[in-house]
């Protein structure tokens, strides 16, 4: 199991909104006791352009990677349409270091729910599926079980609460590809296909789930709209970053003295986050590396994170992305070209084979990779990698290319003496030999 | 072929779609959960079952990496191998459990009571090095921590 959040003393500076103390709160009369619900009751009495535009104000950004705003993308649903709306919950969760959505699942999965409802109230949506990744099976159970209490007090299902509005909430559950949190794969995933990216445009709000209009929002981001709804944008908006706002869940894994799930404000320095939330490196050495946000962002230098902050802007600025807040520290003795290799693999394993610069070039990687690894790498190894990452990069249907090739590219950019360093170790090999 | 039982889930289960093919992955992991793998036979019965092609059963089958072709171990040891695992020793445990069990990962020992894998980030990155067997999570692990798990799994 995991620790709870409320049994690090130190953090006590932010009241909790997501993974609050309460222990209980996975059960509805738990939930109910703290206000659960209310949110939903105060959703039903507005109306639902009214919630759109809460959400819009709120300026809440997606939690699942790329940060989109969450209001502007429920306003491209179509109001009128005689097609059914879909929304699906994304909670694949597979992007290496990110641990997060399991929280939810596991500690507050009524917020959740909660949110899915709002959601679907203010779009307009009759289902809305939570897509689970297959290996959280334990996951799915607890969530299930949360949903069919919220079933029994007619928080989902017809006439909630007495009102016109019905809508159904179902989990799907993957099977083991890390290509179906992409959310045209998800939709293909969920209709029974294999997970294969779709074309875009068109975009799911006009073409999604079985050709009608679909929104495809991320478990952390839905939940934090109760919150929203109860506490209003101003306060919401006003949280952490201001570009990017709100409470945010922020993985640390890796080479740490104290790895997990921290909730804070966005806009947290990294340095801070590493060390005072995750209690800084096993034997005081120093940082070598950090991927900010799950394995598919850029990597950092240690030796320059300071003044960079957990926030999209910040981290962009900083040549990375937010990505899913899953931070991974690499101390001073890692070994660079390992953890590249392993992330080319990866990406390798993960590829679905639609495209052919996604399917090749991260075999080739891969290969290549290998080649600095066991020291049989020659000099032109280091562009011709970055050749075939520039190659893919942009020219695939779906950002798994993109994925792939920016690990690879900023590890070059970055550590381009260790990549030298075994280039050199391969001449003296030969000579050796 | 499928039981009763899970008979009338396949049927629970048509109302959450508009059309039938969407229940192939569902369905598919119910006859996992009841067969322990999916033949075959099995898909051709859930092709039946749903009224889609049998190619298009394969397809899935074929597509997803939980979905077993193959009968597997009584026990299905997969560990995590991803980078946050990797900073914190999941090789030495791979290792480990290679040498204990005598067989290699991606192997099924010949008495058919253990199957190694290796496998991508589950997202337990923050109890890392972990593993999986079925749906339960083994976290923090350490060489004695497996030693124990095999011993009591023996």
């Amino acid at each position: 199991m995991n620790f709870h959040p409320a049994d690090i003393k130190h953090l006590n500076e932010w009241k909790r909104v997501i993974i609050p103390d309460d222990r209980d709160l996975y059960k509805i009369d738990s939930y109910l006791a703290q206000g659960g619900y209310n949110a939903l009751k105060k959703s039903l009495e507005m109306k639902p352009e009214e919630i759109i535009d809460e959400v819009k104000k709120s300026n809440l950004r997606g939690r699942g990677g790329a940060c989109f705003p969450t209001g502007l993308k429920w306003s491209f649903m179509p109001k009128n349409s005689d097609k059914p709306k879909y929304l699906c919950v994304n909670g694949d969760e597979s992007e290496p270091g990110t641990f997060k959505d399991r929280q939810i699942l596991e500690y507050n999965p009524h917020l959740l729910i909660e949110g899915a409802i709002i959601a679907c109230y203010a779009m307009g949506v009759t289902t809305a599926y939570i897509y689970i990744r297959g290996e959280y099976n334990k996951w799915i159970k607890m969530l299930q079980k949360a949903i069919d209490d919220a079933y029994a007090k007619e928080f989902i299902g017809e006439n909630i609460l007495g009102k016109e509005f019905s809508t159904q909430v179902y989990i799907h559950r993957g099977a083991g590809a890390y290509i179906c949190g992409e959310e045209s794969s998800l939709m293909n995933s969920i209709e029974g296909a294999r997970g294969y990216p779709r074309v875009k445009p068109p975009f799911p709000a006009q073409s999604g789930l079985w050709g009608c209009p679909t929104t495809i929002n991320n478990v952390e981001t839905i939940s934090n709209i109760p919150l929203i709804i109860s506490n209003g944008w101003e306060w919401y908006c006003k949280i952490g970053a201001d570009k990017h706002p709100g409470p945010i869940l922020v993985g640390v894994s890796g080479n740490v003295n104290h790895p997990g799930v921290f909730e804070m404000p966005t806009g947290k320095p990294l340095l801070e986050i590493i060390y005072e939330w995750a209690g800084g490196v096993p034997g005081n050495k120093g940082i070598k590396a950090v991927i900010p946000g799950g394995s598919s962002t850029m990597i950092l230098r240690g030796d320059r994170l300071e003044g960079i902050r957990m926030d999209a802007e910040s981290l962009k600025d900083a040549g990375s992305s937010v990505g899913t807040a899953g931070i991974i520290v690499m101390d001073e003795d890692t070994d660079l070209i390992e953890v590249i290799t392993r992330i080319a693999q990866f990406y390798y394993q993960e590829s679905c084979g639609q495209c052919t610069p996604c399917r090749e070039g991260t075999n080739w990687m891969f290969k290549i990779l290998k080649r600095f690894q066991k020291y049989e790498a020659k000099s032109e190894d280091i562009d011709l990698l970055l050749d075939i990452a520039n190659n893919i990069e942009g020219n695939t249907i779906c950002a798994l290319g993109d994925a792939a090739a920016w690990p690879v590219q900023s590890a070059i950019h970055n550590f381009r003496d260790e990549f030298e360093k075994c280039v050199e170790m391969s001449r003296i090999q030969t000579i050796v030999a | 072929m499928l039981s009763e039982e899970n008979q009338k889930k396949v049927e629970e289960l048509r109302k959450r779609y508009p059309t039938s093919q969407a229940l192939i992955l569902p369905v598919l992991w119910i006859v996992q959960e009841q067969e322990g793998y999916i033949s075959e036979d099995s898909m051709k019965h859930v092709a039946s079952l749903l009224n889609v092609p049998f190619v298009q059963i394969l397809g899935v089958v074929s597509f997803y990496s939980m979905l077993q072709k193959k009968r597997t171990g009584k026990n299905h040891i997969e560990v995590c191998t991803n980078v946050s695992c990797m900073l914190r020793g999941s090789e030495k445990i791979l290792q480990h459990i290679e040498k204990r069990l005598g067989i290699k990962a991606g192997e099924t020992s010949p008495d058919q009571k253990w199957t190694l894998s290796e496998a991508e980030c589950m997202g337990s990155c923050g109890n890392a090095p972990m593993l999986v067997i079925g749906d339960e999570y083994y976290e923090n692990l350490t060489i004695e921590k497996v030693d124990e798990l095999i011993d009591k799994l023996k």
